[in-house]
C-alpha cells in the first residue's frame, strides 16, 4: 500500500450505490478510505484538499479504450494512455485487444499486464474471441482469463461465422468473460465510410448503412437468449439498435450496452468538411440515432459511456477520408463531453452519471470491491470534479501522444480536477 | 453579362456555387467560344501564370481539354500524373502539392480518386484550386459545360427537364450537374437500377424514376451515365446484358422522346451498353458539343480565377 494520506473537505459526495448525495469530508490514509463523515478532524501528515464547490464521484471507469500496446506505440502507449485518462478522470480501463501482435495469446496479456502494472491506472486487458481476430477459431480464453484478462471481444471485427459466436458465448459465458461485441455486418458497409443517408449523398462519401450494426445486433442477440450467455453491445449508434437491446432486456435476455460521448452529441452533418477526426466505426448518425441514444440511456437501455478512446497519428489522418483510419481520441473529453451534453441539458442528473460512468461499468465488469462506490476500507480510486469549469478543448493540451479528437475547438462545461488512483493524487488544479 | 464579380480562390464544386456565380461562368464561356474559332487561337490573357494539372486518377479528355483550355489563354502548363512520379514512392498528396505550390504555381487542376480531396487542400494552401473530378463527389467543369450545352440547345435552363440514366450512385457528374441544375431552376430526373441511386437523393430535389419510358418520355435532355463493368462485384445488378435490355438509349426507346430531345454523355462511353451507336451518331446526340464546349467553360474558369488571383495577390 500507498502513503497517501490526504483529507478532502466539504466535497459533494455522489456515491449511488451507497446512496450517499451530499457535502461530507473523505479521509485517505495509507491508500484506502478510512472514513466518510461531516467534519473530520484534521490528522496528522495529511494533505488537505479543499472539495468545497466540487463533487467526488466514484472513479470513473472507461470500457472502450485503444491503448494501441503492444505494436502501434506510434499513436498511443500504455504509460502515455494512462496519464490521458487520469487527466480525464479515469481510475480504469478496458483495453481493447487490436494490438500487433492481437492480445490473442496469453503472453501478450502477461505483457500488458506488466506494463499496466508499471503505471499508476488500472487497465484491465480484452482478448480476441478468436485467434488473430480473424474469425476462424477460437482464441485460448480460458488461460488468457487465468493470465488476467477481463473480457473478450475481436473489437473492429464482427464475429461473423454465427456457429463460432454461439460457441464463443457458451465458451466465455462459461469462464465467466464478458463478450464484448462491436455489432458490424462487413459485408454490407462494403466500402462505406460515413452514415448512409443525405448527407452521404450531399458529399459524396460512400454510407454505412445502420442495418449493417442491426443485423448484427440482432443475431447477437439471437444468439445470446439462445444459449443465455451474457453479451455486452459496445458502442451502439442507431435507433434500431436501442429499440432492440430495449426489447432484449425487457424480455430477460443478458444484454448490457454502451455509447460513446461523439454518438450522442454529434451526427454525420459534422463530415460536411471531410475532416477526418470525425471518420469512425460506427460511424456518426442522424439527430434521430443521437436523441434515441440518449433515450436509451435516460431509460437504462444503455448501461454505460465508453469513448473508445482510438488515437491515430497526425499523418494517418492526414490521408484523405476514405483512406484515413477510422477512430478518435476520447479519454480527456469523455467526462466533459458528458456533462455538457446530458447533465447542463437537464437530461440526467449527476447520480445517473456517476452510474453511466463509473458504477454501471464496475458491475458488467464485475469488478471486485473498491471500483463503481465510495467505501470505507477500499483503496481510494475516486475523480473529484468541478462541473461547472468552462474550457475550450485545444489540441495542444492533450496528454494522449495523438490529437485526433473530434470536439478541438468544442466549449464543454464540466472537468475532472482531481483523480485518485492506485494511492497516488493527480491534482489538476492550477 | 451579369453583374456578379468572381471573389472565389477555387472551384471545388457546385454544391457551394450561387446561381450568380454559375450564370457568370457561363456567361464567361459564351464570351470566350469564339477564341477557338479564330484562324490564331490564342489570347494572352493568362501569360505569364502558371498551371499544374495534377491527376491522380486516369483521364484522358478532361486532362486535354483543361490543357488545351489553358494554352489558349497562353499560360505556362506543367502536367503530373500519379503513375509516373512520387505518390507511388509514398510521399503524401499534400506532400506532392506543397512541393508543386512551391514553384509558385497559380493554379493547380486536380483530379483524385477520394471525394473531399482538393476540398481539403484547398482550404490549407493559398494556391488557387480547380476540382477536375474527386471520388464520386462533384466534376463541377464537366457539369458547367453540360449545362452550357443545354442553355446552347435550349435556350434557356430554367424548367428544362434533364434526365440522367444510370449509375447515379458512383457519378461524381450526376452529383455535379444536380446542384447546378437545380440551382439553374432545371427539372432533373435520376433513373437507374434502385441500387444505384444514392439514398435520400429526392431531399436534393430530384425526382428519382426507376422505369426508363416514364423517365425519357417528356425529357428535354437525356444525359447518359457510364456503367462501370468493376460494379459487379458488390452485386449491384444481375449482368450488363440486362442493364442495356432495361436501360439503353436506342431508336425504339427514343419514339417515346420528345422530338427534340437532345442526347448527352460525358465520355466514354461504352457503345451498345448505355446508348446505341446509331443513336449516338445520330441526330439528336450532342455528345461532341458537349467536348467542344467544355473548353470554353474551362477557359472561362480558369480565368476567372486568375481574376480573384489578381486581387488577392495585387
Amino acid at each position: 500500500m500507498t502513503n497517501l494520506q490526504l483529507l478532502i473537505k466539504k466535497i459533494h459526495v455522489v456515491d449511488p450505490k451507497n446512496q450517499m448525495d451530499g457535502i461530507l469530508d473523505v479521509l485517505i490514509q495509507k491508500g484506502k478510505i478510512t472514513a466518510i463523515k461531516k467534519d473530520i478532524e484534521p490528522v496528522e501528515n495529511a494533505q488537505v484538499f479543499d472539495g468545497s464547490g466540487k463533487y467526488l464521484f466514484p472513479g470513473l471507469i472507461d470500457m472502450h479504450v485503444h491503448m494501441r500496446e503492444p505494436g502501434f506505440e506510434q499513436k498511443e502507449t500504455i504509460e502515455t494512455g494512462s496519464r490521458a485518462a487520469l487527466r480525464g478522470g479515469f481510475v480504469a480501463a478496458v483495453a481493447m485487444p487490436n494490438t500487433n501482435p492481437p492480445c490473442d495469446h496469453q503472453s501478450v496479456i502477461d505483457n500488458i499486464i506488466r506494463k499496466a502494472n508499471e503505471v499508476p491506472f488500472y487497465i484491465f486487458p480484452a482478448a480476441t474471441i478468436t485467434k488473430e481476430r480473424a474469425g476462424k477459431e477460437l482464441s485460448e480464453m480460458s488461460d488468457m482469463k487465468k493470465a488476467g484478462a477481463c473480457a473478450v471481444s475481436d473489437d473492429g471485427e464482427w464475429v461473423a461465422d454465427s456457429l463460432l459466436m454461439r460457441h464463443a458465448l457458451e465458451y466465455a459465458s462459461m469462464l465467466d468473460l464478458l463478450l464484448i461485441s462491436h455489432a458490424e455486418d462487413r459485408r454490407l458497409s462494403g466500402p462505406g465510410v460515413m452514415n448512409e443517408g443525405l448527407v452521404s449523398t450531399k458529399v459524396g462519401l460512400r454510407g454505412i448503412p445502420s442495418a449493417s450494426e442491426e443485423i448484427a445486433i440482432a443475431r447477437d442477440l439471437i444468439l445470446a437468449e439462445y444459449t443465455g450467455a451474457r453479451i455486452h453491445m459496445t458502442h451502439i449508434s442507431t435507433a434500431g439498435s436501442v429499440a432492440m437491446i430495449r426489447d432484449a432486456k425487457a424480455k430477460g435476455i443478458k444484454v448490457t450496452s454502451d455509447v460513446t460521448p461523439h454518438h450522442f452529441s454529434l451526427t454525420d452533418e459534422a463530415v460536411d468538411r471531410y475532416c477526418t477526426n470525425f471518420k469512425m466505426r460506427p460511424p456518426l448518425r442522424t439527430e434521430k440515432d443521437r436523441r434515441a441514444l440518449i433515450a436509451g440511456l435516460v431509460d437504462g437501455t444503455v448501461d454505460a459511456i465508453a469513448s473508445d478512446h482510438a488515437p491515430h497519428t497526425d499523418e494517418e489522418k492526414m490521408l484523405e477520408f476514405q483512406d484515413a483510419p477510422d477512430g478518435v481520441i476520447g479519454l480527456e473529453t469523455s467526462l466533459g463531453v458528458a456533462l455538457t451534453e446530458l447533465v447542463h441539458t437537464k437530461k440526467m442528473d449527476l447520480k445517473m452519471l456517476v452510474e453511466k460512468m463509473s458504477v454501471r461499468p464496475a458491475e458488467i465488469l464485475k469488478l471486485s470491491h473498491g471500483f463503481g462506490e465510495i467505501k470505507t476500507g477500499a483503496e481510494a480510486n475516486l475523480t473529484c470534479v468541478d462541473v461547472d469549469q468552462e474550457w475550450v478543448v485545444n489540441k495542444n493540451d492533450f496528454v494522449s501522444k495523438s490529437k485526433n479528437s473530434c470536439f478541438v475547438g468544442k466549449k464543454l462545461k464540466g472537468k475532472a480536477v482531481a483523480t485518485i488512483c492506485r494511492g497516488k493524487l493527480w491534482d489538476f488544479r492550477s | 453579362m451579369t453583374k456578379t464579380a468572381w471573389t472565389r480562390k477555387d472551384l471545388v464544386g457546385l454544391k457551394d456555387l450561387s446561381r450568380e456565380e454559375i450564370t457568370l461562368i457561363l456567361d464567361t464561356a459564351k464570351s470566350l467560344q469564339e477564341v477557338s474559332t479564330r484562324p490564331v487561337k490564342k489570347v494572352p490573357t493568362l501569360r505569364g501564370r502558371t498551371v499544374a494539372n495534377m491527376f491522380f486518377e486516369p483521364s484522358t479528355r478532361t486532362r486535354i481539354s483543361f490543357e488545351l483550355a489553358e494554352k489558349r489563354l497562353s499560360a505556362d502548363t506543367i502536367n503530373f500524373s500519379a503513375a509516373t512520379s512520387s505518390t507511388v514512392k509514398g510521399e503524401s498528396i499534400k506532400d506532392t502539392v506543397r512541393n508543386i505550390e512551391s514553384l509558385k504555381v497559380d493554379i493547380i487542376v486536380m483530379r483524385h480518386p477520394a471525394s473531399g480531396a482538393p476540398h481539403r487542400l484547398a482550404e490549407r494552401l493559398d494556391v488557387s484550386f480547380i476540382n477536375a473530378g474527386d471520388g464520386i463527389n462533384e466534376h463541377p467543369t464537366q457539369a458547367l459545360l453540360d449545362m452550357f450545352t443545354i442553355k446552347e440547345k435550349k435556350g434557356t435552363l430554367e424548367g428544362v427537364k434533364v434526365t440522367f440514366i444510370g449509375d447515379i450512385l458512383h457519378s461524381r457528374v450526376a452529383r455535379s450537374n444536380i446542384w447546378g441544375l437545380t440551382k439553374m431552376g432545371a427539372k432533373v430526373v435520376v433513373c437507374g437500377p434502385k441500387t444505384l441511386i444514392p439514398p435520400k437523393v429526392e431531399e436534393l430535389g430530384v425526382e428519382v424514376i426507376y422505369d426508363l419510358y416514364d423517365a425519357i418520355k417528356d425529357a428535354d435532355v437525356i444525359n447518359l451515365l457510364r456503367i462501370q463493368m468493376e460494379r459487379q462485384s458488390e452485386c449491384f445488378f444481375p449482368s450488363i446484358r440486362e442493364y442495356a435490355n432495361t436501360y439503353q438509349i436506342n431508336r425504339k426507346v427514343l419514339e417515346v422522346a420528345k422530338k427534340d430531345v437532345v442526347i448527352m454523355h460525358p465520355g466514354p462511353v461504352n457503345r451498345g451498353i448505355e446508348v446505341s451507336s446509331d443513336v449516338m451518331d445520330g441526330p439528336s446526340s450532342v455528345i461532341l458539343d458537349q467536348v467542344t464546349n467544355g473548353l470554353a467553360v474551362r477557359m472561362a474558369v480558369l480565368y476567372l480565377l486568375s481574376g480573384a488571383r489578381k486581387k488577392i495577390e495585387g
